[in-house]
Parts: C-alpha cells; sequence; structure tokens
C-alpha cells in the first residue's frame, strides 16, 4: 500500500458511510409508508356501542372515512375528536360515513370519551384487535380514507384535522363512483 | 399375510395419530418462533413474543389463531407483511434492496481479509527487496581484520 494509493482508498471507504449516515438522519424512521395504499380495504363486521351491527361491505358504494381512536390517547385523539364530529356533520348528505374504531380501551372510558365529545357518526369497540392488525395500525389516532370502491387511499397518522379531512374527502367524492 | 395385516394396522394407526396431530392445539413454541419474528408495533425494539404490551398480545393470538387454521408459519408472516410492510418482520428479508443488508457485511469482510493478505504480503517482503546497507569500507576492514585476528590466536 503505497502512499498514493492510500489517498484515494480513505475517501472511498469513508464517503459511502458518510452518505449512507445522511440519508439515514434525513429520514423519519417513524414515517412508515403504508402497504395498503390502492388496495382494497380489509372488510370488517363489529358492533357499534349502540349494539348496531357495523361492517365495512354495508357501506359499499360511499365514501369511509375510518378513524382509530382510544380514549388514553392523549392529547391527539382528543385534538381530533371535535373536527370528527364537525367532518361527520359537514359531509354526511354528501355520501360519505364516519366510522370510529376504538382500540385497546376499556369499554366505559371509551363511552365516556363519546359522550364527552358527543360524537354521533358509529363507533365500534376492536376487542381483540383484528381490525386494527388488518388495517396495519401501529397507535392511536390513525385515519384511513376509503374510495367508493372500497380501496383505501389515504391514510393519515396522528391528529386529523378540518382541512386535512375536507381536503381528502372532496377529492374522493370528485370520482366517479 | 400376517405381515400385511400387521403392516395395514399399522398404516391406520400412523392415519390416526397424524389425524389427531392436525386437530391438536397449536404447539405454543411456534407460535412463539413467529411472534419472535415479528416486531412489536408499540414498541418498536422488541419482538412480539418478548412484548407485554396489549398489542402483542392480541398479536400473537392472531399468529395462534392463523396456526390453528392450518396456516404454515410462513403464510402467518406473510399475512403481517401484507398488512404492516416488511418494516414488521426484525429480520429484513434477503431479497431486493434490503439483501444488501445481509450482503454487504460479509462482501466488506472479504475485501478486509484481501487488503490485509496484500500489506502483510508487502511487509514480509520489503526486508528481503531492500538493497542490503551499504557497510563503510573501513569497517568492513577493521571486521575482517579482527576475524582474522580471531582465527590466528
Amino acid at each position: 500500500m503505497s502512499a498514493s494509493s492510500l489517498r484515494w482508498a480513505i475517501p472511498a471507504a469513508v464517503v459511502p458511510v458518510l452518505v449512507l449516515l445522511a440519508y439515514g438522519f434525513s429520514t423519519d424512521p417513524r414515517e412508515i409508508p403504508s402497504p395498503l395504499l390502492g388496495r382494497p380495504a380489509a372488510a370488517f363486521s363489529l358492533t357499534t356501542f349502540e349494539g348496531a351491527p357495523l361492517s365495512l361491505e354495508g357501506l359499499r358504494g360511499q365514501v369511509v372515512m375510518l378513524n382509530f381512536w382510544a380514549s388514553w390517547c392523549i392529547p391527539a385523539c382528543y385534538d381530533e375528536a371535535p373536527a370528527l364530529e364537525r367532518t361527520w356533520r359537514a359531509y354526511k348528505d354528501k355520501g360519505v360515513m364516519v366510522v370510529g374504531v376504538n382500540i385497546q380501551d376499556k369499554e366505559e372510558a371509551a363511552r365516556a370519551f363519546l359522550r364527552r365529545f358527543e360524537h354521533s357518526f358509529p363507533n365500534a369497540p376492536d376487542p381483540k384487535g383484528r381490525v386494527s392488525v388488518d388495517y396495519g395500525v401501529y397507535g392511536v389516532p390513525e385515519t384511513f380514507f376509503i374510495d367508493r370502491k372500497g380501496r383505501v387511499r389515504f391514510k393519515h397518522v396522528g391528529a386529523l384535522t378540518d382541512e386535512i379531512a375536507r381536503r381528502q374527502l372532496d377529492a374522493l367524492l370528485t370520482e366517479p363512483s | 399375510m400376517t405381515r400385511g395385516l400387521t403392516g395395514a394396522a399399522a398404516a391406520v394407526m400412523l392415519v390416526a395419530f397424524l389425524g389427531r396431530a392436525a386437530a391438536a392445539p397449536v404447539d405454543e413454541q411456534t407460535v412463539h418462533e413467529v411472534a419472535s419474528q415479528l416486531r412489536c408495533v408499540v414498541c418498536q425494539s422488541l419482538s412480539v413474543a418478548d412484548s407485554p404490551s396489549e398489542t402483542a398480545n392480541q398479536m400473537r393470538a392472531i399468529v395462534r389463531e392463523r396456526l390453528a387454521a392450518g396456516d404454515s408459519p410462513e403464510q402467518v408472516l406473510a399475512y403481517f407483511v401484507e398488512k404492516y410492510g416488511d418494516w414488521i418482520l426484525l429480520s429484513p428479508p434477503k431479497s431486493g434492496f434490503t439483501l444488501l443488508v445481509w450482503v454487504v457485511p460479509f462482501v466488506g469482510l472479504g475485501i478486509g481479509l484481501v487488503l490485509v493478505a496484500f500489506v502483510v504480503r508487502r511487509w514480509s517482503r520489503t526486508p528481503q527487496a531492500a538493497a542490503p546497507p551499504q557497510l563503510d569500507p573501513a569497517v568492513r576492514e577493521r571486521i575482517r581484520r579482527e576475524i582474522s585476528e580471531l582465527d590466528k590466536s
């Protein structure tokens, strides 16, 4: 190894490592793309807190906003709760269904949450976590937008806002059914 | 004839045994093996087998249920990958881009070994290749004289 060959050997070894580190540190490790986008949404069949049956099959032809939440999810679920109800009231007559799925929760705490925010859209517990795994849910809150053909089109991680909901729903509603 | 009957009886017993084995509850060891390959979604650095969280508990139940329904361990893993992507696997798949993770360390090791062999060979060759140090003629003459004196004595 002469001095001249060492002159290129050191950068050749160091530069790829630096490039890899630069790439790694500039990406957010918590942001993992969902493999479900564009694919048919998993069927589910739940019973709402009111005891009514709730299945995705029964909502075919409507745009569905599927929200996963928990009463212990502070503050994100509390932040988005009023926006969910406002979105439901604004869109329920336009062919949109808002559905809440309560995961990893205690029934009484979940019911108290629904009373507190006066949620009037259907909400159902997922006691065995089957639906949340079917949707690849990492944590709460996560919101899935499902088009009229029943495909998952968008996933929002974290507290939902009126603007995000409006933008996604308006786009899906303009698509032919 | 007797031997044939014994064989048939053995075959019937074997079928009965296999049938019972298939209907038996899922081996917890298999459940643990599958779960240990899945990343716990709420704790990230733990496997589903090791995490005490409720989510991991539910995921273990799903693994058990799917194995009981006749899925192979590979099919159960494929189900989770379908929902969460490769991220859910604690070991990245040995194909596509993540194959690099498996191959690069060994390639690096190989390159390192070749470099070490190259350098060591060079180092061990250097003394022979170098010209013998030039001796001062005066010193050489003195050595020659002292040796001859030693021989004389």
